[in-house]
């Protein structure tokens, strides 16, 4: 990518090399992009406005770079005017994560409902954000695509202002930040990050209310209570690869048994140090009895 | 009292989704077919208004929900598409009119388009792609997709005789256009039976590599 090359950023394995002072100091090539203003790529919402405004302007646009800094009065502005929705969006999942002697795993069924009916019985939960990080997704489906999609986008272009990959612990609070003025809104985005830095195995928590735990095992969803008896009982560090993936599979099993808005295949990634790798398989439940 | 009739009023704006529309993808061509009647509570409004717009030469798009919604957002991905022409010299291909529509509805996020929008093409390789949304913005490829209100009806026919699921012992042959294009109307026909807000005509469109072809087939008028 061009801009990848003018800022002589290659996407390399992160070590704690990286971190060096020295070796910052000798690429001085790309002082004018070092501060790159990030400009005006982040979304803009429209609120409806309707109870004062005159009728030719019912908009209120909000900039998310020139947010206020306080949330309350964001927050207030918000609730006065939502309006009320007659559909309902896409909610109830099975996803769990956990970090292991192997990197970490990342788990998650693919039944996307709406409402009583099943939208899509095979979507996606688990969305890479970089070579070395897998986000899983809970909540509202469209809040978790497009928030991942911004996050992606902010930790880029880290990497070519900073010429380093933001760890995972920077990326849940670059997260956790940006939905911090949403919160109090019916935005919903309950996420895992998973991924490997120059501390090793990392995994983090963060949920739109402003939660931004790091844990080493966690798993989110209307099916997660039934996930975590399985993982609690069976989960230690020192685990072997194909354990791992046997308890993460079968945990989501368990867990789509007894929710009803589970279901469908699970989906199962592993983040190492050179970077995330899809499963391929993706499970049929008959072959997971007993 | 102020804020509940505000809400009320909110609320009157919309309908729930009341006409049908299907797409799906074969090996090389894809199916955008919508019926075109237009209802509203227990009146007709039109009996020839089709919900499939065509976007450029290899998409289409099919919007139920709330018609006001369908038609203002049609004309904002239309000036978009415009203005993408203008400014890169080249038409927008279908992965790409997906990714721009979802960003398109979640700036409305909070206040939403009420539109279930399915998008039918063909794909920089020339393969059918059926790409189908949530009123957020919220998308996902496909193989078939049905929406609006005969939605729950179509979708596992199109489950079973498309994608083959839940059967065993049977041999998953790739849809031919002829046989998509039959079981789209096989299908409407079955769905004017049972939905009242299905019937009059249907009209589909087809897009191969050699453009977009349209057909109108009438359907139960009662």
């Amino acid at each position: 990518m061009a801009l990848q090359e003018v800022c002589h950023f290659y996407d390399s394995v992160p070590s704690s090399s990286e971190h060096s002072p020295v070796a910052l100091a000798l690429e001085g090539c790309c002082a004018e992009y070092r501060s790159a203003k990030v400009g005006h790529s982040l979304p803009v919402f429209y609120l409806p406005v309707m109870k004062s405004q005159p009728v030719c302007q019912p908009w209120k646009t909000i900039n998310l770079s020139t947010m206020p800094s306080s949330t309350s009065s964001v927050k207030s502005f918000m609730l006065a005017e939502e309006s009320k929705r007659p559909f309902d969006l896409s909610h109830g999942t099975t996803t769990l994560s956990f970090k292991f002697q192997g990197g970490v795993i990342a788990a998650a069924d693919t039944r996307s409902s709406c409402a009583k009916k099943v939208e899509c019985p095979s979507s996606q939960k688990i969305i890479p954000i970089h070579s070395h990080l897998v986000g899983t997704t809970s909540g509202t489906s469209a809040d978790c695509t497009l928030w991942k999609r911004i996050l992606s986008y902010k930790c880029r272009l880290y990497q070519l202002q900073n010429k380093r990959t933001l760890t995972v612990r920077g990326t849940a609070k670059l997260l956790s930040g940006a939905l911090f003025p949403f919160k109090g809104t019916e935005l919903c985005v309950a996420a895992t990050l998973c991924g490997w830095d120059h501390t090793g195995p990392a995994l983090y928590y963060v949920y739109s209310d402003g939660t931004c735990l790091e844990g080493d095992l966690f798993s989110v969803g209307s099916g997660s209570p039934y996930a975590y008896s399985i993982l609690d009982r069976e989960y230690h560090f020192d685990m072997s690869v194909d354990e791992a993936y046997c308890l993460a599979r079968r945990a989501v099993y368990h867990a789509t048994h007894r929710d009803a808005y589970s279901g469908g295949n699970v989906d199962l990634y592993h983040v190492t140090k050179e970077g995330w790798r899809k499963i391929e398989d993706r499970a049929d439940y008959t072959s997971l009895e007993g | 009292m102020n804020k509940d009739s505000h809400s009320e009023t909110c609320l009157l704006q919309f309908r729930y989704p009341i006409f049908t529309v299907l797409a799906l993808a074969g090996d090389d061509f894809a199916i955008v077919a919508s019926d075109t009647r237009l209802s509203e509570g227990y009146s007709i409004h039109s009996r020839e208004s089709p919900k499939c717009y065509k976007l450029t030469d290899t998409t289409v798009i099919g919007c139920s929900g709330f018609h006001g919604d369908c038609l203002t957002l049609t004309k904002i991905i239309d000036a978009r598409l415009k203005m993408y022409k203008h400014a890169n010299n080249k038409t927008m291909t279908s992965g790409a009119i997906a990714a721009m529509l979802s960003t398109i509805l979640y700036s409305r996020r909070f206040f939403p388009y009420y539109v279930y929008n399915i998008i039918g093409g063909l794909d920089e390789e020339g393969k059918g792609a059926v790409y189908s949304f949530d009123p957020v913005g919220s998308y996902q490829r496909d193989q078939y997709k049905a929406g609006g209100s005969a939605s729950a009806m179509l979708q596992p026919l199109l489950d079973n005789q498309i994608g083959f699921k839940n059967m065993e012992n049977v041999q998953q042959v790739p849809l031919t256009k002829e046989k998509a294009i039959q079981l789209v109307k096989d299908v409407f026909i079955s769905a004017a039976e049972r939905d009242v807000y299905t019937g009059d005509a249907l009209k589909i469109c087809i897009v191969t590599k050699d453009g977009i072809t349209e057909e109108t087939i009438p359907l139960r008028k009662d």
